[in-house]
């Protein structure tokens, strides 16, 4: 009998081109994707050294980190410098014979929305992009992690990399899913049990009852935040509702050859006797919408708890780390973070702002207002999110509501030297990074799901739906 | 890629857990498409009391001397999680760091620095306690060497032995080109695509 194997074994097993060492092997690399922003030094980098793209039609680039999202948009962008970035980026996708999803393509958008999106990425396939949220695409079942720009240039060139084997772990969610809790709660409040190192070094399988009820959309927000807890990369195992999402869209395979891979898909779920080096078990029955507090991720807790006294823990370096982020963050030890004033609302980046994330939002903004002096932005994760959404009437709903709503791209999820809610401003936001100065300098950011972040907006104050 | 030899210096102490990529070289001081001129943004929101200004932040330990020469940064656990930016090893090669030792670095971070020639060396909680202890008793006769040929540590009474993959260690020491060394198994590559392409045909546009 063969060895019972998990989905991270056989994946990796399908792959493997070469082993090079007990614990190296080289992988085939199936789809490489880049933006604009450190894609652009890899292309360049490969045409210094006079190589070639290997496969250029395994390679797709978009425009999503340094682009405007202001309407009108075009190369001109508020960040110092960035125009360079966007043309290089141009030029060498052209040269290189990439497909490019330029500014004003119908499939431009953030990459990690694009990809599933377009049917790219697909179940049992690796990818990668020199960006570290690309581990987002194992929502889909498929071997996706963030790589530097060195490492794309050498994909690019070889259709390979060379990986060191993970350590693997299953983190399996037991008890019912609330139906107002989301994706975005559990994966913050597995990072908030088990710190924002406590995946290091491993890939995981995210399984159990809850992830097989949860939509793809969902399943992409899960994943997105696997590299927040340290993890290489975190996947979900293939089921009806993956195929069911992945078929018909443009890039998918059709026809005859579409039940083939749907057939091999089935195959990839980990076997009932295989085994990982570590199992994680987390209850959700009680689990409530969770917000951070502070400036990484592991700072966590639920929206109606009050903010752990940093002496509580008995490591130095946490203390230290929650003081500072307790000063950075203007907030102090015992206090309640539901009630706590906000100057802004962000509903955006490739953790949330996908069509059900606008959906869930405008749900809790329809007929309502944006507190005065809450500045509030809606920015879709990709061009045709934005365009479901407009065919649905949710512009309206947002603008009504008193939200900007921009075009398609990364936005203020970062700061690059343009736009920004400002030094001081309390920001609450649908992103995946609450450190320092992420969303400019001196700016506080929380994190949390577009419907919290929503019914915050609304009540100027962080809250939840429940307090409307 | 230059080879990394045996060195030997102060060592920087920035004890701080979870130092994200974003700290190391924020965003608005990528400027250009190159991988140089990245050392002048380094920790600039920490080191800079305005980063518009540049006026020089006394507190930062890299402004202050002996640190300010030091090829070895000491740091907390999980340095340079978050952003997949490889500026963040650019910027530090270029300030000067050769190896920075800490209980964990962030995954990707951890690779760009051996594609890079920079030593990512991970040593216990205590080791580095310890390693700190005695660089800030006295940073000029606590000088740290990191001996990557034999895997070893040393300070004047101090001396502990480090792990690192082989293929790591080796691609370190020889200074080695990724590519060229891939492109070498070229023949196993297309013997792969040729197979897989015909048990995944799917898989190829
Ligand atoms: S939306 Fe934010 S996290 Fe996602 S790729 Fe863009 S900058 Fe990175």
């Amino acid at each position: 009998m063969m060895a019972a194997k998990t989905i991270i074994d056989k994946l990796w097993d399908a792959h493997r081109v070469k082993s090079m060492s007990e614990t190296t092997d080289l992988l085939y690399v199936d789809r490489i994707f880049l933006h604009e922003r450190t894609g652009s030094i890899a292309l360049r980098g490969l045409e210094q050294a006079q190589r070639k793209v290997r496969r250029p039609e395994s390679v797709f680039v978009t425009m999503d980190h340094i682009v405007d999202t202001l309407p009108g948009r075009g190369d001109r962008t508020t960040m110092p410098g960035g125009e360079a970035f966007i043309i290089a980026t141009r030029e060498s996708a052209l040269k290189a014979g990439v497909t490019l999803f330029d500014i004003g393509d119908a499939r431009q958008g953030i990459v990690h929305v694009v990809s599933p999106e377009q049917g790219i990425a697909l179940p049992g396939l690796t990818l990668v992009c020199p960006d570290s949220h690309t581990g987002t695409i194992g929502g889909l079942g498929a071997l996706a992690w963030g790589i530097g720009s060195t490492e794309a240039e050498h994909a690019m060139a070889t259709q390979t990399l060379m990986v060191q084997r993970p350590r693997q772990t299953r983190v399996t969610f037991t008890g019912q899913l609330h139906p107002e809790i989301t994706a975005k709660d559990l994966i913050l409040h597995l990072i908030g049990c088990h710190g924002a190192s406590g995946g290091m070094g491993h890939a995981i399988e995210f399984s159990g009852p809850a992830i097989r009820q949860l939509s793809i959309e969902s399943r992409l927000t899960l994943c997105n935040m696997a590299v927040e807890f340290g993890a290489w990369t975190g996947l979900v195992a293939p089921d009806d509702t993956t195929f069911e999402y992945v078929a018909g869209r443009p890039y998918a395979p059709q026809g005859a050859l579409w039940e083939r891979a749907v057939q091999d898909w089935r195959q990839l779920a980990t076997d009932e006797e295989a085994v990982f080096d570590r199992e994680l078990e987390i209850d959700i029955s009680s689990l409530r919408q969770q917000v951070t507090w502070g400036t990484s991720p592991e700072q966590v807790i639920s929206i109606n708890g009050s903010i752990p006294a940093a002496d509580n823990s008995k490591d130095p370096a946490i203390r230290e780390a929650a003081e500072r982020a307790m000063a950075y963050m203007g907030v102090e030890a015992g206090q309640k973070l539901a009630g706590l004033e906000i100057d802004a609302a962000f509903i955006g980046s490739c953790t949330n702002a996908r069509l059900s994330d606008l959906r869930q939002a405008a749900a809790v903004l329809k007929d309502r207002r944006v507190a005065a002096n809450v500045k509030a932005l809606c920015v879709p994760g990709s061009s045709a999110v934005k365009q479901a959404a407009e065919d649905e009437g949710l512009d309206k709903i947002f603008e009504q509501a008193g939200f900007e709503w921009r075009e398609s791209g990364c936005s203020m999820c970062f700061f690059a030297g343009g736009e920004s809610f400002g030094t001081g401003k309390r920001i609450i936001s649908s992103t995946n990074r609450n450190f320092e100065g992420r969303q400019g300098p001196g700016a506080r950011t929380h994190l949390a799901s577009p419907a919290t972040v929503a019914a915050s907006a609304v009540l100027g104050r962080i809250g939840h739906a429940g307090d409307l | 890629m230059e080879p990394f030899t045996t060195i030997t210096s102060v060592a920087a102490p920035l004890l701080r857990i979870n130092i994200d990529t974003d700290a190391i070289i924020p965003s608005r001081e990528m400027k250009r498409v190159s991988k140089d001129g990245l050392a002048d943004g380094l920790f600039a929101g920490w080191r800079y009391l305005n980063p518009a200004s540049r006026e020089p932040n006394p507190d930062f330990i890299l402004n202050q001397p002996p640190y300010d020469q030091a090829k070895i940064l000491v740091a907390g656990r999980n340095f340079g999680c978050g952003s997949s930016r490889e500026h963040a090893v650019w910027a530090l090669k270029e300030w000067g760091f050769r190896a920075i030792i800490a209980p964990s670095f962030g995954s990707i971070f951890q690779l760009n620095c051996i594609r890079n020639g920079l030593l990512p060396l991970i040593a216990d909680d205590e080791i580095v306690e310890k390693i700190v202890d005695l660089v800030l008793s006295d940073p000029l006769n606590n000088p740290v060497t990191v001996d990557l040929q034999n895997r070893l540590i040393r300070m004047p009474s101090l001396e502990m032995s480090f792990e690192i993959a082989d293929g790591d260690r080796h691609m370190l020491l020889e200074g080695l080109d990724m590519i060229a060394l891939t492109l070498k198994a070229e023949s196993a590559i297309e013997a792969f695509e040729q197979t897989d392409q015909a048990s995944r045909p799917w898989a190829y546009l």
